[in-house]
């Protein structure tokens, strides 16, 4: 028998949150119960609920600090892990951590887990032509590259069976490989002159006197990248919880995000600025939450998400990514004193006495350090007695 | 080229809504507060530019919590300071 209504009103309308009004939902679902029962179980929910709510003046900070450095001692010091059996290899352990409460604007690893739309995400070969479209291919592998030193040219013969393979027209490489050269490799000092019919693109340097030019140039014509995004150095399709999908050895979300078939809406990557800069600073503290706690878990380690979620939480309050350290969020304390105490003391201290900066005294390290209570649990309470007259 | 992104969808954005002028001033005062004290938003971040938010605009996120399940949280827009 569902939830009699009064009892569903009454439980929406209690000071409760989402998830705990759920359990309760679930929980008093098929039971038969009385009014006044039903006041009682709310009444020692409620209790409950406020017994264990974090108390006013309480150092959250610190025990976050302790909870997630503790267990972060324990953590090996250096590993590499391939995600899944894929052969990718991503930074794990004590350096990932290190490098997401440091705000890297790249990770040393970065990686992506591409999630495919419904038409491509059960078929293998749709699957297979969306990392086609994904991972930087150069040129050297969708044709012949030949040096002719007699005439001072390098040719290219394109594959076109290959071309088709990888639904890329050859006339769209032709184009693309001398552009790419000269806008992402830099290198301009040559002429090129294609033939559609039979698919080849003739390169020639524009200083035929040294040959150390012609083999620069071939260099160039092997590796220059003609289809996928430069960033992304290798694509593995894998099926998981009956879907494929893509990982990815380096990451370009904004690139990826424009190619056709990829699910705009869970795709991710482990590089937390750039999901900051293409998603915002919200899909940004969520990227770091999740991160960290998949940090940990992988080792074994299990710290409450409250403590990450205060980290996270710090790190986003100003609307970018801070890092926690000098250079974030402990460089950027009101209080001198505080901020002395934390790192480069003498830099601290002597840069605000040229500047004439003036200590509050209204944290608690400084307030340490000079030797008063300071506002923290019973230190932040002030009691006033009230005479009582009796008559 | 697929359709142009909307930030909104995606599962690690949360609903990002501008709130009233009764609203802010409601907030502030339960709080006893003022809109400086909230933590902030850039102007050019992409999920204020999505909903069309202006600086000094409050926004209210409804994030899903890993705890309460439902959380709100406020942030201020203001202008990107140049570096």
């Amino acid at each position: 028998m569902p939830l009699a209504e009064k009892f569903d009103k009454k439980i929406e309308a209690a000071d409760l949150p989402k998830k705990t009004k759920d359990q309760l939902h679930k929980f008093l679902d098929d039971k038969e119960i009385t009014d006044s029962q039903f006041r009682l179980i709310l009444e020692r929910v409620l209790k409950e609920y406020l017994s264990t709510r974090i108390e006013a003046c309480e150092a959250v900070g610190v025990i976050a600090a302790q909870s997630i450095g503790e267990p972060g001692t324990q953590m090996t010091m250096r590993t590499f892990h391939y995600a899944g059996v894929a052969e990718i290899n991503v930074t794990l352990g004590l350096p990932r951590l290190i490098e997401i409460m440091d705000a890297r604007k790249e990770p040393s690893t970065p990686t992506m887990t591409v999630y495919l739309e419904e038409e491509f995400c059960n078929d293998r070969d749709r699957a297979r032509e969306v990392s086609w479209q994904i991972e930087a291919a150069p040129l050297h592998e969708f044709g012949d590259i030949t040096t002719d030193m007699e005439n001072m040219h390098v040719i290219v013969h394109l594959n076109t069976k290959v071309c088709d393979k990888r639904k890329i027209a050859p006339a769209e490489i032709m184009e693309t490989a001398p552009r790419k050269i000269r806008d992402r490799r830099h290198y301009r000092d040559f002429e090129h002159d294609v033939n559609e019919e039979t698919a080849t693109i003739i390169f020639s340097p524009k200083n035929k006197e040294s040959y150390q030019n012609l083999f620069q140039l071939a260099e160039h014509v092997r590796n220059v990248i003609v289809q996928g995004i430069d960033d992304i150095l290798r694509v593995v399709v894998r099926k998981e919880t009956g879907e494929y999908i893509l990982y990815t050895e380096g990451s370009n979300i904004k690139d990826v995000f424009d190619v056709v078939g990829v699910d705009t809406t869970r795709t991710r990557t482990n590089n937390i600025s750039e999901i900051a800069s293409v998603l915002g600073i919200e899909a940004a503290r969520n990227a770091i939450i999740h991160e960290a706690v998949s940090t940990l878990n992988e080792q074994g380690i299990l710290v409450d998400v409250r403590h990450i979620m205060l980290v996270s939480d710090m790190m986003c309050m100003e609307g970018e990514v801070k890092q926690i350290g000098r250079h974030g969020i402990a460089g950027e304390k009101e209080s001198v004193l505080s901020r002395a105490a934390f790192e480069v003391t003498v830099n601290h201290l002597l840069d605000a006495a040229v500047a004439n900066e003036v200590d509050e005294l209204s944290g608690v390290t400084e307030n340490v350090i000079v030797g008063q209570p300071i506002q923290l649990g019973t230190g932040d309470v002030k009691l006033i007695a009230v005479r009582q007259h009796d008559n | 080229m697929s359709t142009k992104l909307n930030v909104l969808k995606h599962v690690m954005v949360p609903d990002h809504k501008i709130m009233s002028e009764e609203e802010v001033s409601a907030l502030l005062s339960h709080y006893n507060i003022t809109t400086e004290q909230l933590p902030k938003i850039f102007h050019d971040d992409p999920a204020v530019k999505t909903i069309g938010a202006n600086v000094d605009d409050v926004i209210r996120i409804v994030r899903m919590s890993h705890t309460a399940g439902r959380a709100e949280a406020y942030r201020l827009v203001i202008k990107r300071p140049k570096k």
